[in-house]
């Protein structure tokens, strides 16, 4: 697999602060990367080298096999978490402007604009101010001058925040579609849950060091710690008796004499033999794996926990 | 550098088709032109006449107070009491009672009575007249020769000559010099901070609209503050040459059309008046010689032919133009420094000293316009834009001028690399307090 962008041994200090120690990543061609971390990790600095904002102390970023240059800019789209658009400026001035900011020229600008905004549906929008936009609209129009120059890359950071259901919905499609047409997309979010949805592949980045990267899947597996979900009818007593020193319960509930239990397995217990258990005494109405979720395996790596704490769900 | 070209693209017309810029535009030269103009207007409102009644009963007045155009005097001997009838219906707007032995006894004081009180001219004029005239009378009195104190008297005249590099001499007007130096360094002054807190708040603007980011993922952070400064140099630019024609048009057609007849009349009478004031004035110290009276305005226009008029446009437009760059580059890093126009208060300040110092610099390098501190203050960036307006009328060595102009091209090139790195890291920080000590830190950061 190529990867479009490579960034290799970053470092960066802002005054005694090390916002980013020895990163290095690389980004296959036409996924969704999804740049994980909590606030203030180092994420921003990250991607404000990448778009050339800032510069590296040391390291390098390779774009399309090319150590980065100024005119790679041309072919990044960025969308910052914190951003706006002149406000007493008409919405079509406006997106005309950051368009050939990107270098595309006037009447190609245009006609690609247009398209946009019949797609979008907000054409009437073209001669308001900005000013009389609700927060929502003006993230429509800022996606747009974001992805107008189909950049190979495409920098999205928070992209849905301040969209409706709808609107994020709708984000998310044309998201989807531009990896369809081509481009990669870095991703950076707090929501897991579009993570999942989304992201192809992710790294995670804490205290200014990358401490984890791969595909989501492979992630979730190896982050899975033996844990299984039950439900079955019958007796308890006997299913506990039966899987002895071989599971730990982590947590039960029991209505009548249906019980959901949650089990880690212990050592070398299988699942078979948890199953066998489980067959002796009562009737199986549901059993799978768990599989942390990235909202899981996010909190449990940055606070350097297992991915499921034992402690908290232990009700005996 | 085509994205350059965009960026003051935008900066300028979108600040010149504000509404502010037009309304700016417009009401600055009805403002100037109000200046110039008001006062006329005023001067000739302010000139009533009085007819004076004078009740002279020392005698010694009688028949010897000088009538003027405005003011008139009419001698009675009626009493006090009958004469302050007339004055109530009377053609008399003011009664002066002179009491007493006048010229001996000092508490002798003559009284004015008004029923709308008269200005302080008239007021001054009458009691001019007066001590003239007990002046006279006095003299007489110790029986000295009023032509022999007259004689004694001369009047003097400094004529001052410049010598030019061929050695020839070159009549200069010190007043003129002092009225040309300051009215541009004045100038210089008012847009320096004009335009450049034009620029402060526009990067305020981007910055508080948070669109920054999004620009300058696209542009060099240096290329957007460039960008901004050079465009709003051009709408200052557009906007004093709008100025200077609307002013000139509006000053044109007030004086042609409005106050044509009664302007040259005025012009006409007030000579009159000053030659006769000035007469009166001196009639009683010196014997008016025949001093020529040459017409002032044609000296005034003399004396402008002089002044090396195409130095002093050429130096005015690189001072404004350079002094503007150099602060406006300042301004602009205090606007990325900062997260609304409330906190840039701590910031201005060290900025504005070196202008206003400049200004109170000024005042003393009027009275020598070589001296060491002048050649200074004039050749050090941060006040040479005014300091050098001041001293160019009074003529300026060109080894002085040029190094001047070359510091402030370095000085300029040095603030704007300064102001470049505190900018860059600037637009970036939003919701801290910063302080000096950080933007100091700002410096150090490796782009």
């Amino acid at each position: 697999m190529n990867s479009i962008l490579e960034v290799k041994n970053i470092n960066k200090h802002y005054g005694n602060y090390q916002a980013l120690k020895n990163v290095s990543l690389e980004i296959p061609e036409k996924a969704i990367f999804g740049l994980l971390g909590p606030n203030g990790a180092g994420k921003t600095s990250l991607i404000r080298i990448i778009n050339q904002i800032t510069g590296p102390d040391s390291g390098e970023v390779i774009f399309c096999g090319e150590k980065l240059a100024p005119k790679h800019v041309d072919y990044i789209g960025y969308l910052p978490e914190e951003r706006g658009l002149y406000k007493k400026m008409s919405v079509g001035e406006q997106v005309m402007y950051l368009a050939q900011l990107k270098g595309l020229k006037k009447n190609i600008a245009k006609e690609k604009l247009i398209h946009w905004f019949k797609k979008f549906e907000i054409e009437s929008w073209w001669d308001k101010k900005v000013e009389e936009l609700s927060k929502g609209m003006q993230q429509k129009v800022q996606f747009i001058v974001t992805v107008l120059h189909e950049p190979k890359l495409l920098i999205l950071d928070e992209p849905f925040s301040g969209f409706d259901p709808i609107n994020a919905q709708l984000i998310k499609n044309e998201i989807l579609e531009l990896r369809e047409k081509g481009s990669t997309i870095i991703f950076s979010t707090h929501n897991m849950g579009s993570v999942e949805e989304l992201c192809d592949n992710i790294a995670l980045i804490h205290k200014s060091e990358k401490i984890l990267d791969g595909t989501v899947s492979d992630i979730r597996k190896a982050h899975r710690s033996n844990t299984f979900h039950v439900i079955f009818k019958g007796n308890l007593i006997g299913f506990t008796n039966a899987l002895w020193a071989g599971a730990e319960i982590l947590e039960k509930k029991s209505v009548g004499d249906v019980h959901t239990l949650t089990i880690k397995l212990l050592r070398q217990t299988t699942p078979n033999a948890l199953l066998e258990a489980v067959l002796q005494n009562a009737e199986i109405i549901s059993f799978h794996e768990i599989v942390p979720s990235m909202n899981d395996i996010f909190i449990s790596v940055v606070e350097n926990k297992p991915a499921l704490n034992t402690q908290s769900y232990f009700t005996e | 550098m085509n994205k350059l070209v965009l960026i003051i693209q935008r900066e300028y017309f979108s600040r010149v088709k504000k509404k502010s810029f037009i309304i700016m535009t417009i009401l600055g030269p009805l403002l100037m032109a109000g200046v110039l103009i008001v006062p006329v207007w005023l001067a000739m409102r302010d000139k009533t006449d009085h007819q004076i009644l004078v009740l002279d009963h020392s005698g010694l007045f009688i028949e010897k107070l000088t009538n003027t155009t405005e003011i008139k005097f009419t001698y009675g001997s009626e009493s006090i009491a009958s004469a302050k009838l007339k004055l109530k219906d009377g053609p008399f707007d003011l009664i002066m009672e002179i009491k007493g032995d006048a010229l001996n006894d000092e508490k002798t004081t003559p009284v004015l009575y008004y029923k709308k009180q008269p200005g302080i001219s008239t007021e001054q004029y009458i009691t001019n007249q007066m001590e003239n005239i007990l002046f006279d009378y006095r003299l007489q009195g110790d029986s000295i020769d009023i032509k022999k104190i007259d004689n004694a008297r001369r009047q003097v005249q400094l004529l001052t000559l410049k010598v030019t590099e061929d050695g020839k001499d070159e009549k200069t007007n010190t007043e003129l010099n002092m009225g040309i130096g300051f009215g541009c360094a004045f100038a210089i002054y008012f847009m320096i901070f004009l335009y450049g807190s034009q620029v402060m708040r526009g990067v305020i603007e981007e910055k508080s609209n948070r669109i920054v980011e999004v620009i300058i993922s696209s542009v060099k952070p240096f290329q957007l503050m460039l960008g901004k400064i050079l465009g709003v140099a051009l709408v200052g630019l557009t906007q004093f040459i709008l100025w200077i024609i609307l002013t000139l048009v509006l000053q044109t057609a007030i004086t042609t059309f409005l106050f044509k007849d009664e302007l040259a009349d005025k012009v006409k009478q007030n000579s009159q008046i000053e030659k006769v004031m000035k007469n009166d004035l001196t009639a009683g110290i010196t014997k008016m010689e025949k001093v020529e009276t040459p017409n002032e305005a044609i000296a005034l226009f003399n004396d402008l032919d002089k002044v090396n008029f195409s130095q002093i446009i050429v130096c005015f437009a690189f001072f404004f133009l350079f002094g503007y760059l150099l602060y406006a580059a300042l301004f602009a890093a205090i606007g990325s420094a900062v997260d609304n126009e409330a906190d840039t208060q701590q910031f201005i300040l060290p900025v504005t000293i070196p202008l206003i110092l400049s200004f109170i610099i000024a005042q003393s390098i009027i009275k020598d316009p070589d001296s060491s501190m002048a050649q200074f203050f004039s050749i050090f960036p941060l006040t040479s834009p005014i300091v050098m307006m001041v001293r160019l009328p009074f003529g300026v060595p060109m080894w002085e001028l040029l190094l001047s102009m070359v510091m402030l091209i370095i000085g300029f090139l040095f603030f704007t690399w300064l102001a470049g790195k505190i900018y860059r890291t600037g637009i970036l920080m939003y919701g801290k307090k910063t302080t000096w000590k950080e933007l100091g830190k700002w410096l150090f950061y490796k782009g």
